[in-house]
């Protein structure tokens, strides 16, 4: 692993006595599931049933696990296309997004998106976007209203590292710092922009966080592979936005297993990186923490095996599902329903 | 009734919706403390406070970011961008976000918001700060396209775009705005998708927009004084929609139709309507289409030379009369 790219965390592994019993149950189920689902995302992919592309958090589940873990209900996700792990972090079934990046008609947009735009927005899920940057200014605007409105939800923007180079991050940084939004930043450094080492065509060693006093905002990183972590970092953060404090950002280091997107085998990785991140995989960590926490073996085997069993009926569903409708091509073009541009 | 000049009318517009809905916010450059570059927001601020009107950074992606997160999550923000040729900086949101987000999302998402800015030449800004772009915005499906040219149609289209459930570009021209008009009192509030006939006539019809509707009927009435011809000049007013059938049914009766277009020539918003014409009233037709628009060129700051580019009266007349072999 590259000097440049190893961590300094804010807190390694360090068992806490801040979560109870269920919450931790809860994140380690979140981080099973969304390993699975993506899993069995790729598995279809190489067997040809996910169409398009894909791009998959393999590794990064704790990120998305923490911070779900720490949202309330009516708190509001923004991602990117790397945005599976967080629809399903926030509820949405396995059913409904297998379906959409399957492309059938019992998919999450019924196909009108595709796997880059997941969407939910009963479940918090505001769009995922595939325009990198674009999300961080409508996460603000979301933040807006609620700061408008007195409403007390948090808007949470999920981001790469790549992110941190384009213009929208530092609009919305100062946008979000001057105006005080309940906005949380969260940027997932994974090491790479795409395929280039994000080292390599960034100025400053963190992305993000070595980007936060220029907008006047605390330098936080913390281990993204470690849900605890993640999880208290969130609450932090998301108390502050709701005291009216003002925005957070939150570099977390975690690590990509796959390639960027689809068949990407990644052979840009230096040799033993991979494997050195995989003796840091989030879930056996956390795994292990549970043990020790005296949580009882069984319940967490149940944990697995309910998930296998969620995702193989997933599987089966969205394999018996009809392509998508025909009569969606020129649906909700427009608020009327229908894509009529004259009269 | 009262008159009123094209800036104030976009100061009335803008106030009879936030009068009307608390939910109507302003934002952008200078827009508050200033009151616009144009002066074309002043008394928003001090009549509905700076948590409404808001002034922002310099930095037009989390202007129209921030508005578009506003408006899907329950807002209904007019957004400023102080010259149209500035939509290029932030065009992902114009393009790829607002006009996407409900098909993207199966109908899960809205964006009802509206972008104002400034449009068009006159000013002898140059290249950059002069372009009319409304044919950028037309393009995209997802999104309506507005261009007022009167006081009264700002104050009634204004209100039709804030009150519409999709994202409005509404093009203001900056060369109208110190022209005036006569305005009614009380609310105004038009209908998105409806062009206009502001002068009836039976020999050719006249498509036009902005500032080349008041360059269209000052060259009607040259057209009809001098060489007695009597066009029908449209201001089409919305983009999209389009209202085909008010300009169907026109070339229908007078067999000859002719665009004066502000924006450059290749792929202007004439081009789009000269095509319906072509498929759908061709026999209607007693001579070819005829576009006169701006040539293909980025346009120069010299005053002389920017008279040169965009369609004048004298021009205007000049091609109709000729085209028509009067």
């Amino acid at each position: 692993m590259p000097a440049k790219s190893r961590p300094q965390l804010r807190s390694v592994d360090s068992p806490n006595d801040e979560l109870d019993e269920a919450k931790r149950l809860e994140l380690y189920r979140l981080q099973v599931e969304i390993r699975d689902c993506e899993q069995r995302a790729y598995e279809l992919f190489l067997q040809n049933l996910v169409k398009g592309t894909s791009h998959l958090s393999l590794g990064q589940e704790a990120v998305a696990a923490g911070f779900a873990g720490a949202m309330e209900k009516g708190d509001l996700s923004f991602c990117t296309y790397r945005g599976h792990a967080h629809t399903l972090a926030r509820g949405v079934p396995m059913e409904k997004v297998l379906g959409e990046l399957m492309q059938r008609d019992n998919g999450l947009m019924r196909g009108k998106g595709g796997s880059m735009h997941l969407t939910s927005s009963d479940h918090g899920v505001m769009g995922s976007y595939a325009i990198i940057g674009a999300h961080l200014p409508i996460a603000c605007g979301a933040a807006w209203r609620a700061q408008y409105k007195g409403q007390k939800d948090v808007s949470v923007c999920f981001f790469g590292d790549g992110t941190t180079n384009i213009g929208a991050f530092h609009e919305a940084l100062n946008f979000a710092a001057v105006w005080k939004l309940p906005v949380v930043f969260v940027c997932e450094n994974n090491l790479y922009m795409e395929y280039t080492p994000i080292s390599s065509v960034t100025a400053v060693e963190h992305p993000a966080a070595d980007r936060a006093a220029a907008y006047g905002l605390e330098r936080i990183v913390i281990d993204g592979n470690d849900a605890d972590a993640v999880f208290r970092a969130a609450r932090a953060a998301f108390a502050r936005a709701r005291a009216g404090q003002g925005p957070s950002l939150i570099e977390c280091m975690t690590y990509r297993h796959s390639g960027h997107s689809r068949a990407d085998p990644a052979k840009y990785r230096p040799p033993g990186e991979l494997e050195e991140w995989l003796k840091r995989d989030p879930i056996k960590i956390y795994r292990k923490r549970l043990a020790e926490f005296g949580i009882d073996e069984a319940q967490i085997a149940q944990i697995e095996q309910e998930s296998k069993r969620k995702v193989d009926a997933a599987t089966e569903a969205c394999k018996a599902a009809p392509p998508v409708s025909e009569d969606l091509l020129t649906t909700d073009v427009y608020a009327d329903g229908g894509w009529a541009w004259r009269n | 009734m009262a008159e009123l000049t094209y800036r104030d009318a976009v100061a009335r517009g803008i106030a009879q919706e936030m009068e009307r809905d608390p939910d109507v916010v302003f934002l952008g450059e200078d827009v508050a403390a200033a009151g616009g570059v144009f002066k074309a927001t002043v008394g928003l601020l001090e009549k509905f406070g700076p948590k409404r009107v808001r002034d922002t950074p310099i930095s037009e992606q989390a202007i129209l970011g921030a508005a578009m997160g506003a408006a899907m999550t329950g807002l209904k923000p007019i957004a400023e961008i102080m010259f149209s040729d500035f939509l290029a900086v932030c065009f992902d949101y114009i393009a790829n976000e607002f006009p996407k987000s409900r098909y993207m999302s199966n109908g899960q998402l809205k964006c009802p918001l509206v972008v104002r800015t400034g449009n068009g030449a006159g000013s002898r800004f140059g290249a950059q700060h002069s372009q009319s772009v409304e044919n950028w915005a037309m393009m995209i499906p997802g999104l309506k396209v507005v261009a007022p040219s009167t006081p009264s149609d700002v104050i009634g289209l204004m209100a039709a775009a804030v009150r519409d459930p999709d994202p409005v570009i509404f093009f203001e021209h900056k060369s109208l705005y110190a022209t005036k008009g006569e305005v009614p009192d009380g609310e105004i509030v038009d209908t998105l998708g409806t062009a206009k006939i502001v002068r009836p006539g039976k020999d050719a019809t006249v498509l036009a927009l902005a500032l080349m509707v008041p360059r269209a009927l000052a060259a009607a009435e040259v057209l009809a004084a001098e060489h007695g011809i009597d066009v029908e000049v449209i201001d089409v007013r919305s983009l999209v929609p389009l209202d085909t059938q008010t300009i169907l049914g026109s070339v229908g009766r007078t067999g000859h139709m002719f665009t004066v277009e502000e924006n450059p020539r290749l792929c202007g918003w004439g081009a789009e309507i000269a095509s319906i014409v072509a498929d759908e009233a061709f026999y209607d037709l007693d001579g070819p289409v005829v576009r006169i628009t701006t040539p293909h060129i980025p346009l120069p700051a010299a005053d002389n030379l920017e008279d040169l580019a965009l369609p004048t009266a004298p021009r205007i007349v000049e091609k109709i009369r000729r085209s028509l072999n009067a």
